[in-house]
């Protein structure tokens, strides 16, 4: 009962700010609404039993990345809107009605598949020992997949160099 | 007042919303920043997806991959903005129109 | 002993040196000095050699050096199985080759040394031209001499002949030196190819070319008495090439041409060296051909025709040197006969005698000629002695002892031959002694002309007044300076015995190639340079007789002793060559004395012979000179037969020569007819198969590679505008698939 409220809740919470973000004007209106959008994307997570993959999503998506967003959009000093000029050509309508589209047919395939039920969600942690989520998937992420979070660090490193590169004054 | 319970459907059929919500913006913006927060969007419907599985199996997997999309993303972030910004001082403009280079 | 594999190598470094720097850096006096200095210090090693050798006790003078491998072993099918075909640089020095050695180096030396004074007028680059051939001759030479497999010995004989042909053919400006040089070289290689297959015939059937193990498992063979075996057909092939080389009926006629060479050339190689490269195989396969016994027969005829042809043919002739040119032939006619009946030895004696009086009658020949300033007819001479006090006593001494006036070499050599060509057979030694009396007449006709008399030639402006040709006329003819041997039928039939004096300047004097540098002030003695030479060659020409004196005379036979070895000791040997052998050791008494009495007589036979030449000569040319104008008239036939040399190149000119001209013409016309309009139509084919796929490719290759192309480019503005270049249209497509992916998955689940 419980769950379901706030199921609903957050996820009426997440459909709104994110469409929030979409159709703002401001695009700094669109940053601050991408912030509580991830917030309540992580209080999902908390739902879901990831206490650890809510952390980072609130310090690395709505502390980081947000905020380097932000100084994108204020570093940008736009003479004129980006949405002033607009190609004949765009499709807008085509897109949005292909979107709504996959999402029926997304519907229709889960309401198919809906009628063999499955378990309720029940958050991992809950059934685990005393180490919790965040120490099962430290053990996971340092063991079964070191080299894959060793790649990913390594990922990071290049985009962090790239980044610099790219943003970088020419001479 | 009485409510199914909540299965993975439901956070499926959220994950695929959110999903669409974030193409509808790549497809109806022309401000390349929004685009990237759109794309942001579908990230994170892709995580809600990955972690609403892990939690269905009890096993942490999901998440790990989850993480794993958190980083990418974070250098997606990094490297996009990067090149709205090299971009900007080239053209003074942030609307997707006038990037054609691609023109035939 | 050890270094005479140097012998071949030092001339040819002198070669070397003179052909590649010589030719355009050196002045006359560093080409001759290279030269002479490389034939001093192979003359040096020769000797050196040749004593270690001496010194060593008669059964071992044999000494091998192999330098290295040539030709790796070759399988190769052989009369017995099958043999090893390898070729070793392999040089042996026994006591044949010892002789040999001495001979090319010593005389050479003299040569040498002769021809940097003559050809003095010679330009700087063809000055050391031609001591650089002269030197690569004489490497050839002791390559051919030192050879101690047939292989190697074929490079020499090869070699020399090059060198011949060079040489003869120095002056190549004019078309008669060079023509002779052709003539020599096409004849030697007729030669070549009876002894090239004669070679490949000795590896046939002894599966070796090495000659001393060729000589040993002949020994093992029965002698071919009777019937004409494959010994027979091996020795016929070499004696062949022998005579190419030599100069023996049929291929004799090379020789009095290679008289347009200069005279240094005809002394060193047409007389005393290359020549009797024929002479010295025979002898270095001495056992091979006592083997054949039917071949050496026809070589001892060969030898006794060609002396007896070339002395009847060198009675009329006028020009100096083709005089002496057939007397080497006859001379080397001597050789052969002494082969043919055995006497190798006695060939050798004869061929190393030879080559002293015969070197030193060409370069007094020179002389003369030099003095003459060109002038080689005898005719236009006469008187010399005045003139030429040292070429006149050195050149008697030659004539004396080519004549066999005891005590000189020629006589004892002669003698010898003779000897024992009248222990085997009568017929041939009459021949012989009937050619010794012809040798001494027109040897003494020679001289007689040269040096006696009065003097015939032209005036020169110093001691004759201008009376005669006039001096403007006169320095014209003679200022053109040395004139070189010319064909004598240029004087043709027209020629007659006696000229008079006024028919001198009127005379057209052939322009040589080398102009005296001085205005010609008569005849005069040669340089210091060219009369030592002379001198040396003319006590050579007086001693070496004294090495191998007959027992008959108290002597000891030394030199056939010395060769006794390399002749090797079979039995043959030793019953043909040796017949006074066993007497000289231990035999009765009354058989010595009875030899004895025999070649006591026929020595005094052969010199009163040599005696009647001598007074028949001076007789008719000397006291009598209108004689032999009477007798050429008499028989005017028999003069014409000799005069034109039998004819025998006439013969060859239009039987071999022409037929040969003719069989090329007929190729010649197969190859324009045949062979060029094959090709030609095989050409035309080409094009016109060619001028149709250059059509089909025009018209259906290219029109489908452009088809290609122009497709690409019509399709390709249909399909850039597809292209808008902008993002969101693409992410229209992308989702556009998702959709249709769904519905597929949705209604195909």
């Amino acid at each position: 009962m419980l769950d379901a409220i706030a199921f609903y809740t957050l996820a009426a919470l997440i459909l709104a700010f994110a469409i929030a973000v979409i159709t703002a004007r401001n695009p700094v209106h669109s940053v601050v609404f991408l912030v509580i959008n991830f917030l309540a994307v992580a209080i999902v997570y908390i739902v879901l039993g990831a206490e650890f993959l809510a952390m980072i999503q609130v310090l690395v998506y709505a502390g980081g990345i947000v905020v380097l967003y932000l100084f994108v959009v204020m570093l940008v000093n736009l003479k004129r809107g980006p949405e002033a000029h607009q190609d004949p050509r765009r499709q807008t309508g085509a897109g949005v009605g292909l979107a709504v589209a996959v999402l029926a047919e997304l519907t229709a395939i889960l309401a198919y598949t809906g009628r063999n039920p499955l378990p309720a969600v029940v958050p991992a942690a809950s059934a685990r020992g005393p180490g919790g989520n965040t120490e099962q998937l430290g053990w996971l992420l340092y063991t079964t997949y070191l080299i894959p979070f060793e790649v990913a660090s390594m990922l990071l490193l290049v985009a962090m160099i790239g980044a610099i590169v790219l943003a970088r004054k020419v001479d | 007042m009485h409510f199914t319970p909540i299965t993975p459907y439901h956070y499926l059929l959220l994950s695929a919303a959110l999903f669409s919500v974030g193409v509808i913006g790549v497809m109806v913006r022309r401000n390349i920043i929004i685009l990237f927060m759109s794309i942001e969007l579908m990230f994170n419907a892709v995580n809600i997806n990955l972690v609403a599985f892990a939690a269905l199996y009890r096993h942490e997997v999901g998440q790990a991959f989850a993480v794993f999309v958190i980083a990418v993303a974070a250098a997606e972030a990094a490297v996009g903005l990067g090149i709205i910004l090299a971009f900007y001082r080239n053209k003074e403009t942030l609307n997707i129109d006038e990037m054609n280079l691609m023109k035939g | 002993m050890r270094l005479i594999w140097l012998l071949p190598l030092i001339p040819a470094a002198g070669a070397a040196v003179n052909g590649l720097a010589g030719v355009r850096w050196f002045g006359r006096a560093a080409a001759g000095a290279v030269a002479c200095l490389a034939m001093l210090s192979a003359f040096a090693v020769a000797l050196t050699a040749s004593i270690a050798l001496i010194r060593l006790p008669p059964e071992a003078r044999a000494y091998d050096v192999t330098l290295g491998p040539w030709l790796p072993p070759i399988p190769l099918a052989t009369a017995h199985g099958i043999g090893s075909f390898a070729a070793e640089w392999a040089f042996r020095l026994d006591p044949l080759a010892t002789v040999m050695i001495l001979v090319v180096t010593g005389i050479g030396l003299l040569i040498h040394v002769y021809a940097t004074a003559y050809m003095m007028d010679e330009p700087r680059g063809g000055y050391a031209r031609f001591f650089c051939y002269l030197n690569l001759f004489c490497a050839f030479m002791l390559l051919l001499v030192l050879a101690s497999n047939f292989l190697v010995m074929f490079i020499g004989w090869e070699g020399v002949g090059l060198c011949s042909y060079l040489l003869i053919g120095y002056w190549y400006e004019k078309g008669s030196a060079a023509t002779a040089g052709r003539k020599a070289f096409i004849t030697n290689r007729i030669g070549d190819w009876g002894f090239l297959l004669g070679v490949f015939g000795v590896f046939h059937v002894f599966g070796t070319l090495d000659f001393h193990a060729v000589a040993q498992a002949v020994s093992s063979l029965p002698i071919e008495q009777s019937h004409f075996g494959e010994l027979s057909i091996i020795c016929l092939l070499l004696f062949i090439g022998a005579t190419g080389k030599s100069a023996q009926i049929p291929l004799f006629v090379w020789l009095p041409d290679a008289m347009e060479g200069p005279t240094p050339v005809s002394a060193l190689i047409h007389a005393a060296t290359m020549v009797t490269a024929g002479v010295y195989m025979v002898g270095r396969n001495a056992v091979l051909f006592q083997h054949a016994p039917l071949v050496l027969a026809i070589i001892a005829i060969v030898g006794t025709l060609t002396a007896l042809m070339a002395a009847t043919i060198g009675l009329v002739q006028n020009d100096i040197k083709r005089v002496l040119a057939y007397s080497t032939v006859s001379q080397l006619g001597y050789m052969f006969l002494a082969a043919g009946v055995g006497a190798f030895a006695a060939s050798t004696f004869h061929l190393l005698t030879h080559a002293f009086f015969k070197a030193l009658l060409f370069l007094g020949s020179g002389a003369v000629i030099h003095a003459m300033a060109g002038e080689q007819d005898m005719q236009r001479m006469g008187g010399l002695r005045r003139f030429l006090p040292v070429t006149f006593v050195t050149m008697m001494i030659g004539a004396l002892a080519i004549a066999g006036i005891p005590p000189l070499a020629g006589f004892f050599s002669k003698d010898e031959i003779l000897l024992q060509a009248f222990s085997k057979n009568r017929a041939l030694w009459a021949l012989g002694s009937v050619t010794a009396l012809m040798t001494a007449f027109y040897m003494f006709r020679l001289v007689a002309l040269t040096f006696y008399g009065v003097y015939r030639g032209p005036s020169w402006p110093r001691h004759v007044p201008p009376a005669v040709g006039g001096p403007a006329t006169l320095s014209i003819a003679t200022a053109h300076g040395v004139r070189h041997p010319v064909d004598p039928d240029a004087h043709g039939l027209a020629h007659v015995p006696q000229h008079d004096l006024s028919h001198g300047p009127a005379h057209p004097v052939p322009i040589g190639p080398a102009a005296h540098a001085h205005e010609w002030h008569g005849p005069h003695e040669a340089p210091s340079a060219m009369t030592w030479p002379l001198m040396a060659l003319a006590v050579g020409a007086i001693v070496c007789g004294f090495i191998s004196i007959p027992p008959a005379l108290g002597g000891t036979n030394a030199l056939e002793r010395f060769l006794e070895p390399s002749f090797g000791g079979t039995p043959a040997a030793a019953t043909v060559e040796h017949a006074r052998q066993p007497r000289a050791d231990a035999e009765p008494a009354t058989a010595d004395q009875a030899s004895n009495g025999r070649e006591w007589a026929l020595m005094l036979l052969a010199v009163t012979l040599a005696g009647a030449g001598v007074a028949a000569a001076w007789r008719l040319y000397v006291t009598r000179p209108e004689i032999p104008v009477r007798l050429a008239a008499r028989w005017p036939g028999l003069h014409s037969l000799l005069w034109h040399k039998y004819f025998v190149d006439e013969f060859y000119g239009a039987t071999l020569v022409r037929s040969t001209f003719a069989s090329a013409r007929g190729l010649w016309t197969f190859d324009a007819r045949v062979v060029d309009g094959a090709v030609n139509g095989s050409g035309w084919m080409t094009r016109t198969v060619s001028w149709f796929s250059g059509i089909f490719d025009r018209v259906v290759v290219d029109g489908l590679v452009n088809f290609v192309g122009w497709s690409a480019d019509e399709g390709s503005l249909v399909v850039r505008r597809g292209q808008t270049g902008l993002l969101q249209n693409y992410l229209l497509l992308i989702v556009l698939g998702v959709c249709v992916f769904l519905t597929v998955y949705l209604f195909a689940r």
